[in-house]
């Protein structure tokens, strides 16, 4: 069943027409909830952020996802379907941290492990897959470390290393964990320029950010997380004041007052 | 004994072989178990076969080495399960249900030995043999027991390299792909005790584990890719086993297994002292190399400094004063410049120290230094730094154009571009 390859149209679609539709999900640690009663729709062909403050459940509600950690509660369908029918279609970006960068491995070793669900078990990874590898590390601007032991590799080329090895997936909804977390302002805009290219060519992107200030600029449409939905939407519509008081309260002092518009609640 | 007779002793050729293959197997797993960090694994794996030896004779009623192999390998398994369940159900960490069950386990085990002997008496059983290994009572077909165990695991780790490597690395990354995580890391943990109980009688249960950690401990010094690192520890655990084998053999008396033991613990007294990139020695020598460097330029740019202060390009400094400016001697600094013909010495008034005048060399270099280290490395400092180990002071040029010169900012290469930084600041 593993590596296994989705089978065709299921019957069973529902919610077909969305990227994402997360309902009723809970999730708890030692009986504490982390997400409460999400409830969650992202269309496709938009780049969404979910934002929220510190303990509000950002990575757990992707992981969830990705069916990392049990839900206590609910359902999730991607593009219509569970996850386990459609991995295939999905790429993720852990956070960086979550590995071991002393690791005895190349950048090009560790991209192409992002070609290694496509194929599958006993293949190993032949010139089709180092060429994707090398094309991804081309495309993130750090193909001449291709090479290069990944303990040498600063923190903004390790999180390139990490976007390439999602790139080789080709896959149609992005999930990312914080990206941009301790990079420099170069490689943000490389990420930035990067996820929106993936967004204009149709695919879905899903971004834990943690900079309020870029929301408006980098992404179309946004979710306030603080263990339940605060607002989701249009970033036009849901980045208010009112909806980030709400999620954050006291903890932020808002830079910029927006005039109140609708508050799409969740 | 001479080198021909050693190669006739059948009884060496029998134990070398037996030490080759269980040099091999914990080298190949050991690298698995030390990179996942689980190398108390080996530990406890090791320590948890001695209820399963004991058992293993208890139902056979002889000393039958299928039995206690058997009873050795469903041991481990069982430890390993209870480590797994352990940190999985309770709020106990990785390393705190390791010592738990390794304790828990040997305890078990200690209690059955004894039980044993007051039943049977001690030379009849010789099962604490496995306590410390008997290289010397194995036969032939002892060997070749432990052959095919070793080819049933490394064919094993070959047909799925590809799978172990991602779960080793990547494991959340490897579920997201669909691969079954916790059986590809339950079999590399029961391979770790298929190579305990290839061990058993060689090492025996108590210094299995350092055959476990050491190869690819010392293996790791030296390679910097996953394939590599796997082969250098076999090799590192085959020789440390024949190294063994005829070290004892040249010795009358001595005991194999801690022989080996201790070869394979030289390797990593070696490799983490010498090894290029890692080694300690090799740090030591980088840092001293640069702290040098560093010296050096600040030296020149005070001499540069004093020179246009003085409106004289070739004003002599005099070394007590450049002394008191540091706060430290800097005659070493002095005369490595003028080794490389940034400084030379200057005609001085008798009764006065030493003096010295920058050339035209140092001159250049000096105004390289104090035009700043370059626009690349200032847009790099202060942003992310380099991740590896070592020198730490190499900046994250982030750029893709810049990325040529990334390329050689691996510590150490660098030297000129991080020193500058430091002496610009």
């Amino acid at each position: 069943m593993f590596f296994r390859r989705e089978s065709g149209s299921d019957a069973r679609l529902h919610e077909p027409g969305l990227a994402l539709h997360v309902e009723d999900l809970t999730v708890s640690y030692h009986a504490r909830p982390v997400l409460w009663d999400i409830d969650l729709d992202v269309p496709p062909g938009v780049m969404a952020a979910i934002v929220g403050p510190n303990g509000a459940g950002k990575s757990t509600l992707i992981k969830a996802v990705l069916e990392l950690v049990p839900k206590t509660a609910g359902h999730v369908r991607v593009f219509g379907q569970p996850y386990a029918r459609t991995r295939r279609r999905v790429a993720y970006v852990p956070q960086r941290s979550s590995v071991d960068w002393d690791f005895p491995t190349t950048a090009l070793d560790v991209v192409m492990m992002g070609r290694y669900g496509h194929l599958g078990w006993l293949r190993r990874p032949g010139r089709d897959t180092r060429e994707r590898a090398m094309a991804a590390l081309r495309q993130m601007g750090i193909d001449d470390l291709a090479e290069r032991q990944i303990s040498q590799l600063s923190g903004g080329q390790q999180q390139r290393v990490f976007l390439a090895r999602a790139l080789v997936q080709e896959a149609d909804l992005y999930l990312l964990d914080e990206p941009m977390a301790g990079v420099d302002a170069t490689t943000e805009r490389a990420i930035v320029a990067l996820l929106q290219g993936l967004r204009d060519r149709g695919r879905t992107v899903i971004v834990v950010h943690h900079d309020l200030q870029t929301v408006r600029r980098y992404y179309d449409w946004m979710v306030i997380l603080n263990v339940r939905v605060i607002a989701q939407g249009p970033v036009a519509e849901v980045h208010t004041a009112a909806n980030l008081r709400r999620a954050y309260g006291g903890q932020i002092a808002l830079i910029e007052t927006p005039a109140e518009g609708p508050a799409a609640a969740g | 004994m001479s080198a021909l007779a050693l190669l006739s002793d059948h009884t060496l050729m029998t134990v070398a072989m037996g030490a080759a293959v269980l040099g091999v197997v914990s080298g190949v797993l050991g690298s698995f178990a030390v990179l996942r960090q689980q190398s108390l694994m080996g530990d406890t794996l090791s320590h948890a076969a001695l209820p399963g030896i004991c058992l293993g004779f208890l139902w056979a009623g002889s000393r039958d080495m299928g039995a206690i192999l058997g009873g050795a390998l469903a041991a481990g398994a069982l430890a390993a399960l209870s480590v797994m369940l352990l940190t999985r159900l309770t709020r106990l960490k990785t390393d705190a249900a390791l010592g738990a069950v390794l304790s828990l386990f040997f305890a078990a085990g200690i209690v059955l030995l004894t039980l044993i002997q007051r039943r049977a008496g001690a030379g009849q059983a010789g099962l604490e043999a496995f306590l410390f290994g008997q290289a010397a009572a194995m036969l032939r077909g002892d060997v070749q027991v432990m052959a095919g165990l070793a080819a049933a695991a490394l064919g094993l780790v070959w047909l799925f390299w590809k799978e172990f490597k991602l779960v080793t690395f990547d494991p959340v990354f490897a579920r997201t792909l669909g691969l079954p995580v916790v059986a590809l890391e339950a079999a590399l943990t029961v391979m770790v005790a298929v190579a305990v109980v290839i061990g058993l009688q060689m090492v025996g249960v108590v210094l299995m584990a350092a055959m476990i950690v050491a190869p690819a401990v010392a293996a790791r010094q030296w390679v910097a890719r996953l394939g590599p690192m796997v082969v250098l520890a076999a090799v590192i655990g085959m020789a440390s086993g024949v190294a063994g084998a005829v070290i004892s053999a040249l010795g009358r008396g001595l005991a194999t297994g801690p022989l080996v033991v201790l070869a394979a613990s030289l390797a990593v007294l070696v490799s983490i002292l010498l090894a290029p990139g890692r080694g300690v020695v090799w740090e030591w020598m980088t840092r001293r190399a640069e702290r040098r460097a560093l010296r050096g330029r600040r030296v020149l740019a005070a001499m540069q400094a004093l020179a246009a202060e003085h409106g004289d390009p070739d004003y002599p400094a005099e070394q007590g004063m450049l002394d008191a400016y540091f706060g430290s001697g800097t005659a070493p600094a002095l005369s490595r410049l003028a080794a490389r013909g940034a400084v030379r010495r200057a005609a001085h008034m008798p009764g006065e120290g030493a003096h010295w005048v920058i050339t035209a060399e140092g001159r250049a270099e000096a105004e390289a230094l104090m035009a700043g280290p370059g626009a690349g490395e200032d847009r790099g400092a202060g942003e992310d730094r380099v991740a590896g180990r070592g020198t730490g002071g190499v900046g994250g040029q982030e750029m893709p154009g810049d990325a040529g010169a990334a390329k050689d900012a691996r510590p150490g290469a660098d030297e000129g571009g991080s020193d500058a930084r430091g002496a610009a600041r």
